[in-house]
C-alpha cells in the first residue's frame, strides 16, 4: 500500500465517521422502513421498552385517556425543573425561606420554573389518581397484571410523599405546620400505645417521629431529611419503581384489551407480517424457560407499528401535559406564605389540596385519619387483584357484573353515606362532646372516619352477596371510597375555616 | 464406581451446597450491613435546645387571664396567690392552641380544652399537659416544658 492510498483511505474514513458513529449509536440504519423502524426501537436502550407493534385498542384514547403517560410527563417536568431549583434552593431553616424568595423575584425564569415544578406536581398527583382510576375501572389490574397494580400503589404512595415533603422546603408557615402536624401523625399509634399503657416499653410512634425530625423539634434537622427524601431518596425509588412498572407492562402483554378487542377495531390495518409460533426469544430457544412471552402466537391482527403510531400518541399525551403546565404556570403563582412563625399556627392551617380529605380524616382522630385509614384503603386496593379473579368484563370500562349501572348505584350510595356522616358530625358533635370522660380508644375505633369506611365495607360485601361477584363488590368500594375522598376534599377545602369549623362560605369566617 | 446417570439429581450437591452457603451468607451479610445502617438516622444526641427558661410574670395579670411568654407554647395563670403554667401544644398534632376566654382553641384541627387544660371538643387525645413551675421570688418563674406534673399543681407565688 502506497502513502497515497493510506492518505486516502484515512481521508475516506474521516469523511464517513459522523455516518459510521450515528451507525454505531443507533445500531440499525435510516428507519425508514417498517422493518428498519422495528430494530430501530427494539435496539436502542430508551425505546426498547416499547413493543415493535402495538395493538390498535391500546391506541384508542378510550383505552387510557394517555394517563399514564401523562403522569410520567409531569414527573420528567418536575425532575428537570426541580434540578433547576437546586441551583439556589438552600436547605437551612434560616436561609431557605430567602432563598425561594430569591427564586421567586430575582432569579432569571426562578418564578416560572418554581411554578412549572409545583403545578407539574399538581398535575402528577391528579393524573396518578385518574390513572389508578382508569386501570381499575377498566378491569386492567386483573391476572397477570396483579403485581403491577401493587408497583402502581406503592408509586401512588410515593407520588404523594414527593408532595408532601416538597410542600415543607420552603419554611413559610404552611410548610412549618405541615412538617409539625406530619411528624405528631407519625407519632399518633401512642394513641394507641397510651390507650394499651404500652408507651414506655414499646413507642413506635415516638421512634417514627425522632427519624423523620432528627430531633425533638422541627428545625434544621427535620429540614435536611425532607429535603433528602425529596430530593434523592424518594425520586430514587420512584425512578426504579417506574421502570419496573414500565416493563411489567409489556412482559404482561401490554394494555388490557377485551377478547373481542382485534373485531372491534375492524381488520387489520395495512401490510403485515406474518407471525410464526416458534419461539423467537433467546431464553425460549435455550429452552431453559417454560412458557412464552406474551406476543408468541398471536396473530398480528389488529396490530400496527409502535413507530411511529405508539410514538404519536405517546407525544400527544406529553405535550398535552406540557401545554397544561405551561398554562398554569403563567396564570397562577405557586403560593409562599409568611416565614415560619413556631408560636402561632395560621388560622386555619390548612395542607394543599390533596392532602384536606386526610385533614378531614384527621380532625377526627389523628392515628385513624392519618395512619389507620389510608392503610386500611391502600391494603385494600392492593388486594383487590387478588381477590377479584374473574374474567367477565376485562378491558371494558365499568367491566364485570352490574357494569356503569351498578358504578352509578355505588356513586349515589358513598355520597349519601359521607354526606350523612359529615351532616350528623357537623351538627351534632361526637362523642367527646356528649360524654366527657370518654376514652380515648373509643373514639379512635368510633369515630365518623371509621364508621364511614364500615358503611363503606359493609355495602361492598352486601354487593359481592347479591352479585355473587368479588368484581361487584371492589366496583362499589372503589367508587364509594372515590366519592368519599372527593367529598371530603371538597369540605376540607371550602367548606372548612378557623379552628376547622364548618362554614358555608369565606365570607362568613369571623374577623380577627 | 457411580451407578447414577450423570444426569440424575444427587440429594445434595457439593456444588448446591456450596452455592446455597454462599448466597445466605451475602444476604445475612446484606442484613446486618442494612440495620447497621437504619441506625444511623436515629441521633444519639438530640440537638434540641434546652426547654427550661426563666420567666417574669407582669404585676397587673389578672386570675384566670393567661400570659404565654412571647416565643414560648407555655401558658402562665394567677389564682389568688398561687401560680401554675400548662403547654400550649395540642396533644392532637401539636399546633399551638390559643388562649380564649374560657380555655383553649386549636387552630388546626378544632380541638378545644377548658380552663384546666381538659378535652371538651374535636380529636384531642389527651388534656393539655400542666408544667413543672418554680417560684424564684419577685414574681420570677423558672418553667421546664420537658417536666409535666399531674393537672392542678400549682406553687405558691
Amino acid at each position: 500500500m502506497s502513502r497515497g492510498q493510506g492518505m486516502a483511505q484515512f481521508l475516506d474514513n474521516l469523511k464517513a465517521a459522523p455516518r459510521r458513529f450515528a451507525e454505531s449509536a443507533w445500531r440499525s440504519g435510516t428507519p425508514n422502513t417498517d422493518r428498519s423502524r422495528s430494530s430501530f426501537v427494539f435496539g436502542n436502550v430508551f425505546l426498547h421498552l416499547h413493543p415493535v407493534r402495538t395493538h390498535r385498542w391500546s391506541l384508542r384514547w378510550s383505552t387510557t385517556w394517555g394517563l399514564g403517560i401523562a403522569s410520567v410527563s409531569a414527573f420528567l417536568i418536575t425532575l428537570v425543573t426541580g434540578v433547576l431549583l437546586m441551583f439556589y434552593y438552600k436547605p437551612y431553616p434560616d436561609v431557605a425561606y430567602d432563598a425561594i424568595k430569591d427564586i421567586h423575584f430575582v432569579v432569571p425564569t426562578g418564578r416560572f420554573i418554581r411554578n412549572l415544578h409545583r403545578w407539574a406536581g399538581n398535575i402528577m398527583a391528579v393524573s396518578v389518581l385518574l390513572h389508578m382510576a382508569r386501570t381499575f375501572y377498566t378491569a386492567a389490574y386483573r391476572k397477570p397484571r396483579e403485581f403491577n397494580w401493587v408497583v402502581g400503589m406503592v408509586l401512588l404512595v410515593v407520588t404523594l410523599g414527593l408532595a408532601f415533603t416538597g410542600y415543607l422546603l420552603p419554611w413559610d408557615q404552611l410548610a412549618y405546620w405541615a412538617i409539625t402536624i406530619g411528624a405528631n401523625i407519625a407519632q399518633s399509634p401512642r394513641e394507641v400505645t397510651d390507650a394499651l399503657g404500652m408507651t414506655a416499653v414499646f413507642d413506635p410512634g415516638g421512634l417514627q417521629k425522632l427519624l423523620l425530625l432528627g430531633s425533638e423539634d422541627v428545625g434544621a434537622e427535620a429540614l435536611i431529611r425532607f429535603y433528602l427524601l425529596h430530593v434523592m431518596i424518594l425520586p430514587l425509588v420512584l425512578v426504579l419503581l417506574i421502570a419496573v412498572h414500565f416493563w411489567r407492562i409489556r412482559k404482561d402483554g401490554g394494555l388490557t384489551r377485551p377478547e373481542d378487542a382485534d373485531r372491534r377495531v375492524g381488520g387489520p390495518a395495512g401490510i403485515h407480517p406474518s407471525f410464526t409460533e416458534a419461539p423467537q426469544k433467546t431464553y425460549h430457544l435455550a429452552a431453559v424457560v417454560r412458557g412464552r412471552t406474551a406476543a408468541v402466537g398471536r396473530g398480528p391482527e389488529g396490530t400496527v407499528p409502535a413507530m411511529p403510531h405508539l410514538f404519536y400518541a405517546e407525544m400527544a399525551a406529553l405535550m398535552l401535559t406540557v401545554f397544561v403546565c405551561l398554562l398554569l404556570s403563567l396564570l397562577i403563582d405557586a403560593p409562599l406564605k409568611e416565614l415560619a412563625n413556631p408560636s402561632v399556627p395560621e388560622n386555619p392551617a390548612k395542607a394543599p389540596w390533596y392532602f384536606l380529605g386526610l385533614q378531614e380524616l384527621v380532625s377526627f382522630s389523628a392515628f385513624m385519619g392519618g395512619i389507620g385509614i389510608p392503610a386500611i384503603v391502600i391494603l385494600g386496593l392492593a388486594l383487590i387483584p387478588y381477590l377479584d379473579r374473574e374474567t367477565t368484563g376485562t378491558g371494558e370500562w365499568f367491566g364485570g357484573p352490574g357494569g356503569g349501572r351498578l358504578v352509578a348505584g355505588s356513586a349515589v350510595f358513598g355520597l349519601a353515606a359521607v354526606l350523612l356522616v359529615e351532616t350528623f358530625a357537623i351538627r351534632l358533635g361526637w362523642i367527646r362532646e356528649w360524654w366527657l370522660a370518654a376514652p380515648q380508644i373509643l373514639i379512635t375505633l368510633v369515630n365518623p372516619g371509621t364508621v364511614l369506611t364500615l358503611i363503606y365495607a359493609l355495602y361492598s360485601i352486601w354487593l359481592v352477596r347479591r352479585h355473587q361477584s368479588g368484581r361487584a363488590g371492589a366496583l362499589g368500594l372503589f367508587t364509594c371510597f372515590l366519592c368519599g375522598f372527593v367529598v371530603l376534599t371538597i369540605i376540607g377545602t371550602w367548606f372548612r375555616g378557623p379552628n376547622w369549623g364548618f362554614y358555608w362560605s369565606r365570607a362568613h369566617w369571623p374577623g380577627h | 464406581m457411580n451407578e447414577r446417570s450423570r444426569l440424575a439429581p444427587e440429594p445434595m450437591p457439593r456444588r448446591d451446597f456450596l452455592g446455597l452457603s454462599a448466597m445466605t451468607s451475602a444476604l445475612v451479610a446484606l442484613l446486618f450491613a442494612g440495620i447497621g445502617m437504619m441506625r444511623l438516622p436515629k441521633a444519639a444526641v438530640l440537638p434540641s435546645p434546652s426547654r427550661r427558661f426563666r420567666v417574669q410574670l407582669p404585676e397587673s395579670l389578672a386570675d384566670g387571664e393567661a400570659y404565654v411568654p412571647p416565643g414560648r407554647a407555655v401558658a402562665f395563670y394567677r389564682r389568688g396567690d398561687t401560680v401554675y403554667a400548662m403547654s400550649t401544644i395540642c396533644t392532637h398534632l401539636g399546633c399551638v392552641v390559643r388562649p380564649t376566654a374560657s380555655g383553649f382553641d386549636c387552630p388546626c384541627h378544632g380541638s378545644r380544652f377548658g380552663p384546666d387544660g381538659a378535652v371538651l371538643k374535636g380529636p384531642a387525645p389527651k388534656a393539655l399537659p400542666w408544667l413543672q413551675v418554680r417560684a424564684i421570688g419577685r414574681n420570677a418563674y423558672v418553667v421546664d416544658e420537658g417536666r409535666t406534673v399531674p393537672s392542678g399543681t400549682v406553687v405558691q407565688a
